[in-house]
C-alpha cells in the first residue's frame, strides 16, 4: 500500500511571495523521511504542498510537480479531495474534532466519506487505535469526548483518525512539538511502528527526533529574508548527520548556525 | 551576618517593598465608587420594571382563563376573558419568521465565512447586513407595507407581519451565526480536508456542529427580540378580539397589539389587560431565553 512520493521542480508561492524555490526529492515508499531546518524556511510549506493543503491557503500557488508512484497530484484531472484521502496528515497541534467522541473522531474519515456499517467502524476504530498505540488507554471511554485526552493522547487519536482511512502515505508536521518528552517518545515508537506499513514524511524542529526515527533527512535553508527557502541537501540521516554534504547543513546541526 | 541567619525576619537593608501609596488608594477608591454607580443605575430601572410588571400583571395571569381565551365577545369594561388569541398570534408569527430568517440568515453566513473571504460580494453583503441591522422596525413595517398591501394589493395579515420581522431578523442571525462560525478553528477545518472530507461536507458536519450552540443561541435571541416588536403589527395586521388561526387573511392579535389595544380602554378591565399582556411577553421571552441556555449548554462540546 505504501507509496513512493517524487517531488519535481517544486515553486511554491504565497500571493506574490515566493516561498521554496525548486525543490527536488524522493521519498521512497516504508520509510522515514525528516524535514529539518530553521523556522520560515518553507519545509512546512513544502509539506503541506504533498497534499494539495497548501492551496487551502488564499492566494496559495503550486508550480512543478509532486507525483505519486508516478502520478501527478497536481494534474488538472486530479480531485483534490481524493488526493487527501490518499496521503493523510497530521497537525502540530492535536485537532480531535470537538463534538464527536473517541470512537466517532477516529472513524471520522470514513463515516463522512459515507460508511454506516456500525461492525466495520467499530473494526476499524480498533484496528486503527491499536494502530495508534492509543487502544489500551481508551478501550472503556470509547463513547467519551476526544476532547479529554491529554494532549499527547490527542495527537495520537489524531494519527489513530489519520491512518483510519488507510492512506498511501503519511505527512506529519512537527507533531510532538506540543508534547512532553514522554508523550514525544510514545509518537516517536509510533512513527517506527507504522513505518513497516506507510511512507512517513516529517517535519521537525527537534534534530535528535530526526536523528532517532528518519532514514533520510532533508536539510531546508533560508538564505535571507524574505528569500525564498530552498532545499540545501537531502542524504541518509546518518551521512547528514555525521559527515553532511554542505557546510550550512553541518552549521545548523552542530548548533552554529547564523 | 550571623545574627541576620539567626533572625530573617530583620533586615540588613531597606525594605524593598512600600505599603501602597496614599494617591494609589484614593485612585482605587474613585474607580471603585465608579464602577459601582454605574452598575447600580444600570440595574435600578431593571429592577423597577421587572417590579411594575409583575405587581401589575402577577395577578392577572394566575387565573386559568387568561391563557385559554380570547377577549371575545367581551365589553371593554367587563372582566375576564384571555390572551390566548394575542398568545397564538406573538407565537406563530414569530415562529414563521423564524422559518423564513433562519435558513437564510445561516447560509449568509456560511458563504461569508467559509466561501466568501475578501471577494467583492462578499464585502457588499457585510456592508448591507449592517445597513440592514440598523434599520428601525417601523420603516421595515412600512416597506413591507408598500410592497405587500400597496403594490401586489394583497391584505393585511399575519404572514405580512411576520415578512416585516423577517427583515429584521435575518441581519441579526446572519451576524450572530458569522461570529459563531468565526470562532471554528481553521486547525479543524483543515483537519477534516486531510481526511479527504470535501468542503461542504466539512462544513456541515464539522464546522457548523461545533458552532451549533451558539448559532441557537443567536436564534433565539433573535426570536424572542422580534416577538416583542410593536410596529409590524401595528402597521401590518389589525386587532382582532377573537382567535384567528389563519395566517393569510384577516386580523390577528399579538401581545404587542393587544396592549396597544387595551390602552384605549380607561375601565380597571383595561389596564388589567395591559399588564397581564405586558407580562405575558416577558415571560415567554424569558422562557426563550432559558431554552436558548438550556440548549446551548446541551449542544456545546464537552471535555468529560
Amino acid at each position: 500500500m505504501a507509496k513512493r512520493l517524487d517531488i519535481k521542480d517544486l515553486n511554491l508561492f504565497y500571493g506574490k511571495f515566493h516561498a521554496v524555490e525548486n525543490v527536488s526529492l524522493a521519498v521512497p515508499p516504508k520509510n522515514v523521511t525528516a524535514f529539518i531546518g530553521p523556522s520560515g524556511c518553507g519545509k512546512s510549506t513544502v509539506l503541506r504542498s504533498l497534499n494539495r493543503m497548501h492551496e487551502v491557503a488564499p492566494g496559495a500557488r503550486v508550480e512543478g510537480k509532486v507525483l505519486l508512484d508516478g502520478e501527478d497530484i497536481y494534474a488538472s484531472t486530479v480531485d483534490p479531495v481524493e488526493v487527501r484521502r490518499t496521503i493523510g496528515m497530521v497537525f502540530q497541534r492535536p485537532n480531535p474534532f470537538p463534538t464527536m467522541s473517541i470512537r466517532d473522531n477516529v472513524v471520522a474519515g470514513l463515516k463522512l466519506a459515507g460508511v454506516k456499517n456500525k461492525k466495520e467502524l467499530d473494526e476499524v476504530a480498533e484496528r486503527s487505535l491499536r494502530g495508534a498505540n492509543l487502544w489500551n488507554e481508551v478501550k472503556d471511554r470509547l463513547d467519551k469526548p476526544g476532547g479529554g485526552l491529554s494532549g499527547g493522547q490527542q495527537q495520537r487519536l489524531c494519527i489513530a483518525r489519520a491512518i483510519a482511512v488507510q492512506p498511501d502515505v503519511l505527512l506529519m508536521d512537527e507533531p510532538c512539538s506540543a508534547l512532553d518528552p514522554i508523550s514525544t517518545l510514545a509518537i516517536e515508537d509510533l512513527i517506527t511502528e507504522l513505518k513497516k506499513e506507510y511512507t512517513i514524511v516529517i517535519v521537525t524542529h527537534n534534530m535528535q527526533q530526526a536523528a532517532r526515527v528518519s532514514d533520510q533527512t532533508a536539510f531546508f535553508n533560508l538564505l535571507g529574508v524574505g528569500q525564498p527557502g530552498q532545499l540545501i541537501e537531502v542524504d541518509d540521516t546518518e551521512k547528514i548527520f555525521s559527515n553532511p554534504g554542505q557546510k550550512a547543513t553541518e552549521d545548523y546541526i552542530s548548533g552554529r548556525f547564523g | 551576618m550571623s545574627t541576620n541567619l539567626a533572625d530573617p525576619t530583620r533586615l540588613a537593608t531597606p525594605p524593598t517593598f512600600q505599603s501602597v501609596s496614599l494617591s494609589r488608594r484614593i485612585k482605587n477608591g474613585l474607580a471603585t465608587g465608579l464602577v459601582w454607580g454605574a452598575f447600580l443605575i444600570a440595574i435600578i430601572p431593571l429592577v423597577w420594571v421587572l417590579y411594575t410588571v409583575l405587581q401589575r400583571g402577577f395577578p392577572v395571569i394566575l387565573d386559568g382563563d387568561w391563557w385559554q381565551k380570547s377577549m371575545s365577545g367581551l365589553l371593554a369594561r367587563q372582566q375576564g376573558g384571555g390572551a390566548y388569541h394575542a398568545i397564538y398570534g406573538t407565537l406563530v408569527q414569530g415562529l414563521v419568521c423564524a422559518v423564513i430568517s433562519v435558513p437564510i440568515g445561516i447560509m449568509v453566513a456560511i458563504y461569508l465565512v467559509e466561501y466568501g473571504g475578501r471577494s467583492r460580494l462578499a464585502k457588499s453583503t457585510t456592508f448591507m447586513v449592517d445597513i440592514l441591522t440598523g434599520v428601525p422596525s417601523i420603516v421595515a413595517a412600512l416597506f413591507v407595507y408598500t410592497v405587500w398591501i400597496t403594490y401586489f394589493g394583497l391584505g393585511r395579515s399575519a404572514l405580512a407581519v411576520s415578512l416585516a420581522l423577517v427583515l429584521l431578523m435575518v441581519p441579526v442571525i446572519v451576524r450572530t451565526t458569522e461570529e459563531m462560525l468565526k470562532i471554528v478553528p481553521d486547525e479543524l477545518r483543515e483537519a477534516s480536508y486531510a481526511l479527504g472530507i470535501p468542503k461542504w461536507k466539512t462544513i456541515v458536519k464539522i464546522v457548523i456542529p461545533t458552532a451549533l450552540s451558539g448559532i441557537l443561541t443567536g436564534i433565539m435571541l433573535a426570536l424572542a427580540r422580534v416577538m416583542g416588536e410593536t410596529a409590524p403589527v401595528l402597521v401590518l395586521a389589525a386587532y382582532a378580539p377573537f382567535i384567528n388561526y389563519n395566517l393569510f387573511d384577516g386580523p390577528m392579535a399579538s401581545l404587542p397589539l393587544m396592549m396597544v389595544n387595551e390602552r384605549n380602554n380607561p375601565t380597571q378591565a383595561g389596564f388589567e389587560r395591559i399588564w397581564g399582556a405586558a407580562i405575558t411577553l416577558v415571560v415567554l421571552i424569558t422562557l426563550f431565553n432559558l431554552l436558548a441556555t438550556v440548549i446551548s449548554r446541551a449542544l456545546a462540546p464537552k471535555t468529560k
